[in-house]
């Protein structure tokens, strides 16, 4: 059974939520950071209220890094039970993750690769508005707290017209989530079994047995989950121009978007719909997941064998697919591009969370093997063509009969401009956290 | 004019087409291996990585058999054979080329070594393999060896802990078709079949 009272929504619920805010800020000492702490907790909606009108115009999320927990006084005995890629952080697994090149920690912004990053206050609102009050009204908040100071924050809001959820490439997003077991949620056909909720909250049987063995003490770790922070970037203009250069007609041009992602623009696989678009496929839940690969389409001739949804969700040609399910939260931020538009030079992106139980199994795995192993699928020299590292080095095969076709020196769409790691701990710890005894 | 031609036993070009990158399956290679198992340090989710070598990747872990469990370790080797024989597929996660269970006495006491050649970065699918290892009942075996974790059912890092440090890297190791995953071979393989089924049906 889980404890919906004490775990916060972030990973269970999705109220609607058209703006969001993230600020970053670190400690410069524990008595300011536990009075902060102490007095925001009221506002962090657990599981059990989620969807009540409390959270529909708004959604406060907090979560902290290592060093975080350490600056809001959590002792060395316990900070050493933290896993290890937790304790390092995002920025020290670099070269795991493929953030290397332009991606590098030294080239991210808003100070996110710095050890004075403690904490994040996520914030969803129902509009920009709603977002506005609450930034002013924590920016007070804030300034009473001596001792804690924004190092940077992103502002996010969704992109119109607002039926569906797209990023700023065009994709139709969230259309593969996976289902917690207990949470009384259905997944859609095709989207496999439920997942036990010890592979996303710790203190729970996972997908291998008994609970895993948790951070010390019990009371901060339990419904506790960690959270893997990303930005990135999209480079639109680039990306349009790809499509361009490959493809003489329209037709053809989704096409290649197509193929690169393995699901048409709106949203259509590949692999139900492999010679033009389908939007009421794209649009309906009840079939726009229910595909496999291997028994539908082996050869990769719908779906190409690297494309962005057959890495990312290898479905039957992967083992173990339900220890490295993650749970994906976020929005997009920076100014559309217009359609036919000239690159305008803004950031434009997608800040994401992806929250799991394990960073090093279910996040560094889907970024160090899935997105960015060259050899993936017995293929030669390729990268997710989307959210891979790219620097013009990589290739993309799409097979077809009577040959395949190669595109060499796939430029890059995407740049990570940061990103963290973070433990999102239940209710209880938060408390448990706002009134630590003070260390010598 | 001048035209350029082939002599019938010229293979050159048979080899750059047959192999243009530059791991070069035609020709042999040995690869000598450093100390520490790898040229430069790169880092994987668990550790250093180990390169790829003309033998592929591979692994031997090698490790002291606790005191009077031996006959138990060598009588698991039925039982992989049993599971392959129901299961063909059973171990195929592993991107396995061959796989060698070895128990050896050099004085004090026995010793169980795991040698596998396979096609992927062993640190990469670490987890699927002790996933495996769990269903097929491999850890039966583990559990008999000395530094085995005794909370390995809830406790993953440990297990791999033990792996990692349990394994010899190589210092030397040799291909005589060197790189080539095994899909490869039985792609070949097939190819193979299917003109000799396209030969018998042209009779």
């Amino acid at each position: 059974m889980l404890e919906f009272d004490d775990i916060q929504h972030f990973l269970i619920a999705r109220p609607p939520a058209l703006a969001a805010r993230y600020e970053f800020l670190t400690f410069r000492h524990f008595e300011g950071a536990r009075r902060w702490l102490a007095g925001i907790i009221g506002k962090v909606g657990s599981a059990d209220i989620a969807g009540t009108s409390h959270l529909d115009s708004r959604w406060v999320t907090i979560a902290f890094t290592w060093s975080g927990l350490r600056a809001l006084g959590v002792n060395e005995m316990s900070l050493s039970t933290f896993p290890e890629e937790f304790r390092q952080g995002m920025a020290s697994r670099a070269g795991i993750l493929g953030t290397v090149g332009a991606n590098h920690p030294d080239h991210w912004v808003g100070s996110l690769n710095s050890p004075d990053l403690h904490a994040i206050v996520i914030l969803f609102a129902r509009d920009v508005a709603e977002r506005e009050r609450c930034r002013l009204e924590h920016q007070q908040y804030v300034l009473q707290c001596a001792g804690v100071e924004v190092l940077s924050s992103l502002d996010l809001e969704a992109i119109p017209p607002y039926e569906s959820v797209r990023e700023h490439f065009g994709y139709r997003d969230r259309l593969s989530q996976p289902v917690i077991e207990g949470t009384g949620a259905e997944p859609t056909p095709g989207s496999g079994p439920p997942i036990k909720a010890g592979e996303f909250f710790l203190g729970y049987p996972d997908e291998d047995g008994a609970p895993a063995k948790m951070p010390q003490p019990e009371i901060l770790s339990r419904n506790g989950s960690y959270v893997a922070y990303i930005r990135l970037e999209e480079h639109v203009g680039a990306f349009r121009e790809f499509l361009r250069e490959h493809g003489e007609t329209r037709d053809e041009q989704e096409l290649m978007a197509a193929k690169l992602m393995g699901r048409w623009r709106s949203g259509a696989p590949l692999v139900l719909s492999p010679d033009k678009d389908y939007p009421e496929l794209g649009v309906d839940p009840q079939r726009n997941n229910d595909f496999n690969f291997a028994a539908m389409d082996p050869h990769g001739y719908g779906c190409p064998l690297g494309a962005h949804i057959r890495r990312m969700n290898p479905r039957d040609t992967a083992v173990n697919m339900q220890r490295h399910k993650m749970i994906r939260r976020g929005g997009t931020y920076g100014p559309p591009l217009p359609e036919g538009a000239p690159d305008d030079g803004k950031e434009r992106g997608i800040a994401a969370f992806i929250g799991c139980a394990s960073l090093v199994r279910q996040f560094e795995f889907a970024m160090n093997v899935w997105a960015n192993d060259p050899t993936f699928h017995e293929l030669d020299n390729e990268r997710d063509p989307i959210f891979g590292t790219q620097d013009g080095t990589f290739d993309m095969s799409i097979p077809n009969r009577p040959i395949r076709r190669k595109i060499k020196g796939l430029p890059a769409f995407t740049t990570v401009r940061g990103g963290a790691y973070f433990f999102l701990p239940g209710i209880k710890a938060l408390r448990y956290l706002s009134t630590l005894p003070n260390v010598s | 004019m001048a035209t350029a031609s082939v002599p019938k036993n010229d293979t050159s070009n048979i080899t750059a087409i047959a192999s243009p990158g530059e791991n070069d399956w035609t020709k042999p290679a040995a690869m000598a291996i450093p100390k520490e198992g790898y040229f430069t340090l790169e880092n994987g989710r668990y550790g250093p990585t180990f390169p790829k070598t003309p033998a592929c990747y591979g692994f031997s872990v090698v490790a002291k058999v606790k005191p009077g469990r031996e006959q138990v370790v060598r009588d698991y080797g039925k039982n992989i054979e049993e599971a392959v024989k129901s299961d063909p597929t059973v171990l195929k996660p592993l991107k396995l080329h061959y796989l060698r269970w070895v128990l050896f006495d050099v004085g004090s006491g026995p010793h169980f070594m795991y040698q596998g050649i396979f096609d992927t970065d062993f640190d990469k699918y670490l987890e699927d393999a002790v996933a495996l290892f769990i269903k097929t009942g491999i850890t039966t075996v583990f559990v008999n060896l000395e530094g085995w974790p005794d909370d390995w059912k809830t406790n993953l890092t440990a297990v791999i802990k033990f792996f990692r440090e349990h394994q010899c890297p190589s210092f030397l190791e040799y291909g005589e078709y060197p790189y080539v995953a095994a899909d490869e071979i039985k792609k070949a393989l097939k190819l193979k079949c299917a003109f000799s089924n396209m030969l018998d049906l042209m009779q």
